[in-house]
């Protein structure tokens, strides 16, 4: 199980890594969504896997870790505020220079601006 | 009172400059003379306990963690330089308020200076040395400010950079040197590293600690090859080269060998590198002193020189040494202070410093010419004058040394044509500008200066007198105590002007001889020196300097390229280097802790994640096609947080999945729906592998993490959270009890965030499309009539899940976090099936100040626990008895969750409500449809 987990966690990073590495900004900020589900999938595991371990108090003999579950729920929640933020700033970027293209290198017909 | 007013009053006291701007200047100047003044009657409190022996002290802990403490000490030889920092400060105040031009700031100039001093003070007093450290930089910094106080000059700006960069470059040395210093010694206070003196000079790393301070020392006090800077310093107003060349600044370094001396002195390479070098400057200070036909450089060189003199005394290191050289220390801060004051006040009457303009001054300013006679034979050794003393001990010292074996005999030589060379620019001084024929026209008619502006030249001429004429009444004891900090010994020193017929006074004879004459060859001297004239220190400086900045500028162009591919790339290859090598042997870093079993629902959830990652990244091109697969990825990771036991997270991620997919396909909007081309096969691939890499490094510390055994702080959250905070649902609890302050600031952040995107919507001019990517126009229908009408009938339900979720949060899974999404969700139905001016005409509500409020009821509950004495965000819980509900708990937990449900819904919804508003102001036009 945690081979399987592990290696889940290791291809979403990759695949996610893959998108950051794009020329342009949408599938950035699709890379840079997706990524912050690993992160967060690999901060929940540190506190172990556990099955039918809910940590609501009396509803069985041992729980889940509730710590690393309470940092990733704001996690998630800041993680929103933040795939917001960038993908509204692409669009902003799109509207004031009129291309999405976020690499000078790559591309010819931008020029340093 | 205490020692810490000798340092804090120049500190504070740099404002009360700039607070008495508008006063007339002359009192500004009583303000800032009464500084150093209250310093003095202070000083004058300790003196006789330091003269007694004692080492009056004062500690104030400052940062003991890193071992550094606001301690100070006042022994001998910090007792010989604050009387020489403080005395030679007033003269210098009160001379520079004659001095100054009416267009000058002179708030800004004493205000500077005091800073200097303080700093200054700090350096002498301080009692350890990485404080001492603190306060030398702060000099580098406000010599800068001094330096280049006439900032309209490029030299003076130049000047002052040079002289930033030279000592702050040594500063940096000092530092690296101290730290080995204290490193070894255990402690950074100053006793300890005295007491440590034999353990540090056989440490292994000695010999780079003592490298390391005196490149401090020589950086600081000009010595050779480090000269360079302190001449072209020289672009500063006078009073400021009169403080910084005679007592100050360039002091600091002599004070820094004088104090390490004990610690570090005394061994072979000590004395081979300070005396050589000491002895280098001291040539080649007095040789370039001859050449300068400004004033000031005059001077400044000849400082460069009497400063190598002191340091080659300290690198001899004997007693009688030491003694030279403090004696001399008080001697050269006394004549040069005065010469400089010479040079800024013929400078002022006359309109130039030039030697080869000035002549026959003699008649028009007779005092001056007087007081500079006295000084300036001072300076050139002569009987009866302090400097005729000093320079005896020095020569004393020179005849008696034998650091060099066979050719020891070879220094008293080289140390005669110093003191030659040193009346030859002596007399320079004063002949050409005094004498050498009658007056010529200058750019003003000179004259002597006010009286008050002669006064501090004329009390340091007294004081080489006085020091001369009765050496034991002046100065002996100081230069007892200041001694004996020195040798670590008990020190008692005899001054006399008269020795008898000896070797040194032969030498000084021969000197003034020699002096003469060297004099009266000037012309030839200069001839000689013409060939050389393309060498400048300053233009040398700056091509270097000149040189790295364009390297430094290559190498950025190289690096920033504004590629944000090639910025992340980079990070990321650097992480795979930096980590691969370590998690190699997987071996190594897996824990024990057995795996569990695979059940069938963990395989198929982990199968459809990774088909849907692949797919996200595999058909990015097609971007609605990548958001359907991002949107199936978030699911499985939500389902993967309610199969692992996390209840709370499963639901807060379905509903975040709701949110983000809606937006980015708002997004999308404006957005081009493909990507158009395609990276170079070659940079995919690169791609491949980098993210492949990083991959397998986040695979492998995962793997590493989970079969470790767990180890965790949980414990006492879930023992406490029924009994402390009244809740079952220990995560909430955490969240809105024990937590409750990162909570806190994640809401503020959020908000922040909704801040901002509500800024950066602001006055959007969006890439609109008419079509869509195939060119087919958008539909005519705009709000379907079934997605109105569930949208309606969702909102009170999803309403009445939202209230039922954040109140059973506490004890059950939910809280305000996921009722606030859910709550939001159903908002942007509405939006969705009924348009932004639908809604806005039924619910108008300003949802800033619906997160504004949030923000505040959460702070405030938090601030409410002050009421009651309790620390910040203390959480408070009684059972009540509700009508019809029963029993029921009631937290102020849940006040704070009520802020953080409000902040939620109204920072998702005015992100989401102003973006969408952006899609209906500019209507997409039907034109040829």
């Amino acid at each position: 199980m945690e081979t399987l987990y592990s290696v889940t966690v290791g291809i979403l990073t990759a695949c996610s890594i893959f998108l950051i590495l794009r020329g342009r900004s949408f599938p950035v900020v699709v890379g840079i969504t997706m990524l912050s589900y690993a992160v967060n999938l690999f901060l929940f595991s540190t506190g172990r896997l556990t099955i039918d371990g809910a940590p609501i108090l009396g509803t069985q003999d041992s729980y889940a870790d509730p710590l690393p579950q309470a940092l990733v729920l704001t996690a998630i929640v800041i993680g929103f505020a933040m795939t917001a933020y960038s993908i509204i700033l692409a669009v902003r970027t799109r509207g004031e220079v009129g291309t999405d293209e976020v690499s000078d290198s790559d591309s010819s017909s931008e020029g340093k601006r | 009172m205490n020692l810490l007013f000798i340092i804090m009053a120049p500190l504070f006291g740099a404002l009360l400059p700039l607070l008495f701007k508008r006063t007339p200047r002359a009192v500004q100047t009583l303000i800032t003379l009464a500084v150093p003044l209250s310093c003095i009657a202070v000083l004058l409190n300790y003196a006789p306990a330091t003269f007694a022996g004692d080492v009056p002290k004062q500690f104030v802990e400052w940062l003991p963690a890193l071992g550094l403490n606001f301690a100070l000490r006042l022994d001998g030889l910090s007792l010989l330089f604050v009387s020489l920092i403080l005395g030679i400060g007033v003269l210098i105040i009160g001379y520079a308020h004659y001095y100054l031009s009416r267009d000058d700031d002179e708030g800004r100039f004493y205000a500077c200076l005091l800073l200097f001093m303080a700093s200054m003070l700090g350096i002498v007093m301080a009692d350890n040395i990485l404080l001492m450290w603190a306060f030398w930089e702060l000099t580098s910094i406000s010599s800068f400010l001094l330096i280049g106080y006439w900032f309209h000059s490029s030299d003076a700006r130049r000047g002052a950079r040079m002289a930033l960069a030279t000592t702050g470059a040594g500063g940096l040395a000092l530092l690296a040197g101290l730290l080995l210093i204290g490193n070894i010694a255990g402690s950074y206070q100053f006793d300890a590293v005295l007491a440590a003196a034999d353990t540090i000079k056989n440490h292994d790393y000695y010999a780079t600690a003592l490298v390391l301070v005196l490149l401090g020392a020589f950086t600081k006090s000009a010595q050779f090859p480090f000269q360079f800077w302190l001449p072209h310093a020289m672009a500063a107003p006078t009073p400021v080269s009169a403080y910084l060349h005679s007592a100050t600044m360039v002091k600091a370094g002599i004070f820094l060998l004088a104090r390490f001396h004990p610690v570090l002195g005394g061994t072979e390479m000590w004395l081979t590198i300070v005396t050589v070098v000491g002895l280098i400057t001291m040539l080649v200070g007095a040789y370039f002193a001859l050449l300068k036909h400004d004033l000031k450089g005059l001077l400044a060189f000849s400082t460069v020189s009497h400063l190598g003199l002191i340091c080659m005394l300290l690198g001899i290191g004997t007693e009688g040494a030491i003694v030279a050289a403090l004696f001399h220390i008080i001697n050269h801060a006394c004549f040069k202070a005065a010469l400089f004051m010479t040079a800024g006040i013929i400078d002022h009457e006359s309109g130039t410093r030039d030697m080869r303009k000035l002549q026959g001054l003699m008649g028009l300013m007779p005092l001056t010419a007087t007081l500079a006679m006295v000084v300036a034979a001072s300076m050139a050794g002569i009987p009866p004058f302090n400097g005729f003393m000093s320079k005896e001990l020095f020569l004393d010292q020179a005849v008696q040394q034998h650091l060099f074996g066979g050719l020891s005999w070879f220094v008293p030589i080289l140390a005669t044509v110093g003191a030659a060379l040193s009346v030859a620019y002596s007399i320079r001084f004063i002949h050409d500008v005094f004498f050498n024929g009658d007056y010529k026209e200058l750019p003003k008619k000179p004259h002597d200066p006010p009286r008050m502006m002669s006064a501090p030249v004329a009390i340091l001429a007294i004081m080489c007198i006085a020091i001369g004429l009765a050496p034991m009444t002046m100065v002996s004891g100081i230069l007892d105590v200041a001694a004996s900090s020195v040798t670590n010994a008990s020190t008692t020193v005899k001054l006399s002007l008269w020795h008898g017929f000896n070797l040194p006074l032969l030498m000084s004879f021969v000197a003034v001889v020699a002096g003469i004459l060297i004099y009266a060859a000037r012309d030839q001297l200069f001839t000689f020196n013409r060939q050389f004239d393309g060498q400048d220190a300053k233009h040398n400086f700056e091509r270097i300097v000149q040189r790295i900045s364009d390297r430094a500028a290559q190498l950025f162009d190289r690096l920033d390229t504004g590629s944000l591919q090639r910025y992340v790339a980079f990070v990321l290859i650097s992480v795979i280097v930096i980590m691969l090598p370590s998690l190699i042997d997987l071996s190594a870093i897996t824990g024990g802790k057995p795996q569990q079993p695979i059940d069938v629902v963990s395989m198929v959830g982990a199968i459809v994640l990774i088909a849907a990652a692949f797919a996200t990244a595999t058909l990015h091109r097609n971007r609605f096609v990548m958001l359907m697969m991002l949107s199936v990825v978030g699911l499985m990771v939500s389902l993967a947080f309610a199969h692992f036991s996390a209840p709370d997270l499963a639901m807060t991620q379905l509903v975040v999945e709701v949110v983000s997919i809606v937006l980015m396909i708002l997004a999308l909007f404006f957005m081009p729906q493909k990507t158009a081309r395609a990276s170079s096969g070659h940079r995919v691939f690169r791609d491949i592998i980098i993210a492949s890499f990083i991959g397998g490094i986040v695979a492998t510390l995962n793997f590493a993490i989970l079969t470790s055994p767990a180890e965790s702080i949980s414990d006492f959250f879930i023992a406490n959270a029924k009994i402390g905070g009244g809740g079952t649902n220990v995560v909430n609890v955490i969240l809105v009890d024990f937590r409750g302050f990162d909570t806190l600031g994640e809401i503020t952040v959020l908000a922040i965030a909704a801040a901002g995107i509500h800024k950066l919507l602001n006055k959007l001019k969006p890439f609109m499309p008419s079509s869509d990517v195939d060119g087919r126009p958008w539909h005519r229908i705009k709000h379907p009539l079934m997605l109105t009408n569930v949208a309606n009938l969702v909102l009170p339900m999803a309403m009445m899940v939202a209230v039922y979720i954040f109140l059973r949060g506490h004890n059950l899974p939910g809280g305000g976090f996921i009722a606030g999404l859910i709550a939001a969700s159903a908002m942007i139905l509405q939006y969705i099936a009924n348009g932004v001016d639908w809604v806005k005409g039924r619910f108008n509500v300003n949802y800033q100040s619906l997160m504004s409020i949030g923000v505040m009821i959460a702070a405030l509950t938090g601030l409410g626990s002050w009421l009651f004495s309790k620390p910040f965000l203390t959480s408070w819980f009684t059972y009540l008895k509700w009508p019809v509900v029963g029993k029921w708990e009631f937290a102020t937990a849940l006040l704070f969750d009520l802020g953080v449900f409000l902040t939620v819904i109204g920072a998702t919804m005015m992100i989401l409500s102003n973006f969408g508003k952006m899609t209906t102001r500019h209507r997409p036009t039907y034109e040829g449809n």
